[in-house]
């Protein structure tokens, strides 16, 4: 019987072999992703997936102002400039002019880009009686996330070129804002019409942009084109057609990469690194990433209100044995709250060093001679700031038994895990997070300031001396300033222990080594925009 | 025959009723909230929370928000996915012919290669022959299907290059879908080599669909055939001086085939539990892959409406069978 499977696959495999080499235009470049997830949707205001703004925002759309591809650095998008008024109030943007929408099926643009967009793009999220606004179930996470929703106060149109942000409050993360995924700008002229006909969601099915790459179709679960758009204002891609073909599992998509029949994947399994590290034919890249992993303690509840606890039990924790251990090498130990790729990470930190004997002494002195009972919370999921919570939770537990502290692990259905650590029923708990706009404040307000306490704030954490340094470095746009008030917000954090932070990942893109000029992007996106394929 | 047809019809209602009321209430059972997992470590602030629950509908009592599900469904509303906020049956029937084409490709596989390998292993009854069918099929019975197609793939396709590694198609083949089903697309496509890469992409992926009901049918046929073999009537026909080939092929294996046939029809059920695996494997846009995805994201409009969708079919065919077999054997219609 053995022989017969073999017999059938091989003349299967023989009779399709001859075949497998597919019509292309000879000259046309063609570049496949094999990405891990089917988008929700194509527009980005609506969702907040990685795999979505993958599929949409980084090919399809362009913002006011942009990362530089594989850096965190604001650069010029839309606007060709901004101005910030003296009280930190206002922020007047120079639209860029000459910047032409994608002609699509459905639409064939009569202008170019221009104030009305901006207006549109931010209405639709900003105002609930704009007649845009609850189409396509009119969620609007990102922009309400980031309190977008708050901070605007009005967005003026000043005259075609140039359009006014006047916020309530001074927050210079605001540009970084306009810079994330959320703020891509749509056409206005496209959305009018597609009221006019009675169908509106299809500007968020059918999207059409000003970006590098425009869709052609999406075949649901399987494949997604695009092609170049010719008239891009930064110029044509390199390469004419761009394919992303979803393959969901990891073994599965690098077999198909080996096998050429994709040329980048994201999110490699750990275990077949070396053996990518060894083939001539994939580049391996690698990239600090924009996350941090922590263990948190809940600093509202004994014995972790005082400090000498939580640094006894940071000197008790093995970081190395973890990196080892849980990150199987793809970690690098965290010392700040901060991503060493953000701007303002403090260098001069000291981490608290391993070292048992010290811990215990602490201890000790804390009040504790004979350590204390615990609990330890771990994440159900996986996540690139922490692959394996329960693993980790272990090995700390077995750390911090060695001082006398006894740790048990805990652990709920994700939702629930987060609704409960937000409101403090954990002793210590592990997440992490990955940064959204590459601001600094993104990390140290988001998850340690003290209007945070009862939400991303799960160490229940609110220092005076902390929040006063962070709030002062929002209401200042001069960035030398910035950076000296965050590094001087990490040494606080230092001294004051309200987490253990245990390490960043590191990210891994195996490329084919074909793929000229791929760059990683610190936000854990993919662009396509200016790689090319060698002949 | 109209009585009996009736009566299995009013069997379905009670059960189609059960089905809903299972998916309903059991997806709610998983202690989880759609809201909090899309919101995620950002987390959603208790207005907003408020907000978007009045959009789903959470805030009716259960029985409130089950009752405007089942009226929907008799409307031929499955409701929208919390996700992708399309309409639910579109997005099945988009993704369905996929797994129709990969479920029929298994299990002609399996019968194809099942019931000449039981013929084979029953007429060498304990000689050598036996035993290796037998012990490869019921390797190929215990075989995880994950497993096994990893297999496959590294084998056939990374390391021979004969296979395609996953997928339905080469992504370079663009066309329209019309009918769903790529094998048939692909030739109305009349793009050259469309239909011999899409042919292609169905091998392994059928392979390992078809492993388990191959190992199912042969073993079946297998000892239902030593069965009917022992049988007075084929010593006469053997006595009457028939060719063996003849006497196995049609008086013994005819009737061998009944309770197989059986058996074939209870493997569309192992058919599409294993698609759930396979499309996963072979990035196979079904709705296999796509009920886990919902799965994950707590996409309950998507998780109610493809397990409806799935029961009414298994009910569907069912009903059919039943009817025929109630054509074939009127014993069965008049039995109740």
């Amino acid at each position: 019987m053995k022989a017969n499977f073999v017999k059938v696959a091989l003349g299967a495999g023989l009779l399709a072999a001859t075949a497998l080499a597919a019509p292309t235009a000879a000259s046309a470049k063609t570049l496949v992703y094999c990405s891990e997830g089917s988008p929700e949707g194509f527009n980005p205001q609506l969702y907040t997936a990685g795999t979505t703004f993958d599929a949409s925002s980084r090919q399809v759309f362009n913002r006011l102002v942009q990362f530089k591809r594989g850096t965190t650095t604001i650069v010029p998008g839309l606007a060709t400039s901004w101005d910030v008024s003296a009280d930190g109030l206002e922020y007047t943007f120079n639209l860029r002019e000459g910047v032409k929408f994608h002609t699509t099926e459905d639409f064939t643009p009569t202008r170019d880009f221009n104030a009305d967009d901006v207006i549109f793009t931010f209405m639709r999220q900003f105002d609930t009686e704009h007649p845009y606004h609850g189409v396509s179930g009119g969620g609007y996470e990102y922009f309400n996330s980031m309190s977008m929703g708050d901070l605007v106060k009005d967005i003026v149109k000043v005259d075609d070129q140039t359009v006014k942000f006047v916020l309530n409050r001074p927050e210079a993360p605001f540009i970084a804002n306009m810079a994330m995924d959320f703020a891509s700008v749509l056409s206005a002229e496209y959305a009018d019409k597609m009221m006019e006909a009675g169908t509106p969601e299809n500007v968020d099915l059918n999207p059409v942009g000003t970006g590098p790459f425009q869709l052609v179709a999406y075949q649901k679960d399987a494949v997604i084109r695009y092609k170049a758009f010719p008239e891009y204002w930064e110029g044509k891609a390199a390469i004419d057609n761009l394919i992303f073909a979803i393959t969901p599992d990891s073994t599965v998509r690098y077999q198909k990469l080996k096998a050429g029949e994709c040329h980048v994947m994201p999110f490699p399994n750990p275990a077949d690194l070396e053996e990518m590290e060894a083939d001539a034919d994939i580049n391996l890249m690698s990239q600090e990433g924009l996350n941090v992993g922590y263990l948190g303690y809940n600093t509202q509840k004994e014995p972790f209100t005082d400090p000498k606890v939580r640094k006894a039990l940071n000197m008790a924790i093995n970081k190395d044995a973890i990196i080892e251990g849980v990150y199987q090498g793809a970690g690098s130990a965290a010392k700040n709250p901060l991503p060493p790729t953000i701007w303002s990470y403090n260098n001069d930190t000291v981490d608290d060093p391993y070292d048992p004997e010290a811990a215990k002494a602490m201890l000790a002195e804390a009040g504790y001679p004979d350590g204390f009972t615990t609990d330890i919370w771990a994440m159900p999921v996986q996540r690139p700031y922490n692959p394996n919570a329960r693993r980790m939770a272990e090995l700390v537990q077995a750390d911090w038994a060695a001082i006398g502290v006894n740790a048990e692990i805990v652990s709920y259905e994700w939702g629930e895990y987060l609704d409960r650590t937000k409101k403090g029923e954990q002793g210590t708990f592990m997440l992490g997070w990955t940064g959204d706009n590459g601001d600094p404040d993104n990390f140290l307000a988001v998850l340690l300031g003290c209007d945070a306490v009862g939400s991303a704030n799960r160490a229940q954490w609110c220092n005076e001396e902390f929040d006063n340094l962070i709030q002062q470095a929002k209401t200042t746009s001069d960035v030398l300033e910035r950076t000296r008030l965050y590094e001087e917000a990490q040494l606080v954090f230092k001294r004051e222990a309200p987490w253990a932070t245990i390490a960043h990942s590191i990210v891994f893109e195996p490329i084919r080594s074909e793929v000229v000029d791929y760059k990683i992007d610190p936000f854990g996106g993919h662009i396509f925009y200016g790689v090319d394929l060698a002949e | 025959m109209l009585g009996f047809l009736f009566r299995r019809l009013g069997d379905i209602i009670p059960t189609f009723f059960g089905v809903t009321l299972l998916v309903f209430f059991l997806i709610r059972l998983i202690p989880s909230d759609p809201i909090l997992m899309m919101a995620g470590e950002r987390g959603v602030d208790a207005e907003r929370y408020a907000e978007l629950q009045a959009q789903y509908g959470f805030d009716q009592p259960l029985i409130v928000q089950y009752f405007d599900y089942l009226m929907g469904v008799f409307q031929g509303d499955l409701g929208k996915s919390f996700v992708t906020k399309k309409p639910v049956l579109d997005e099945f029937l988009t993704l369905f012919p996929a797994t129709v084409e990969l479920a029929v490709m298994g299990i002609l596989f399996a019968v194809i290669l099942g019931i000449p390998l039981g013929v084979l292993a029953a007429i060498n009854r304990g000689k050598w022959l036996d035993h290796l069918t037998m012990s490869v099929s019921l390797t190929g019975y215990s075989m995880p299907i994950f497993w096994w197609a990893l297999l496959l793939i590294m084998f056939f396709s990374t390391t021979l290059g004969w296979t395609p590694v996953s997928g339905r198609i080469s992504v370079m083949y663009f066309f329209e879908p019309v009918t769903g089903f790529m094998l048939i697309d692909s030739l109305l496509s009349g793009e050259k080599g469309a239909f011999t890469s899409a042919l292609s992409h169905m091998i392994l992926p059928t392979v390992a669909l078809g492993t388990i009901p191959m190992a199912v049918i042969a073993r079946m046929t297998r000892s239902s055939m030593l069965e009917v073999l022992g049988e007075e009537y084929i010593r006469v026909a053997r006595a009457k001086g028939l060719a063996p080939m003849r006497v196995i092929m049609v008086h013994a294996l005819r009737n061998a085939l009944i309770p197989v046939i059986t058996v074939i029809g209870l493997q569309v059920g192992v058919l599409l539990a294993g698609a759930i695996l396979t499309e996963t494997i072979f990035s196979w846009p079904g709705i296999g892959k796509w009920i886990i995805e919902a799965m994950n994201r707590r996409d309950y409009p998507t998780i109610q409406g493809g397990i409806l969708m799935i029961a009414f079919l298994v009910m569907a065919v069912n009903l059919i069978v039943d009817v025929l077999y109630g054509i074939i054997n009127p014993r069965i219609r008049y039995k109740r």
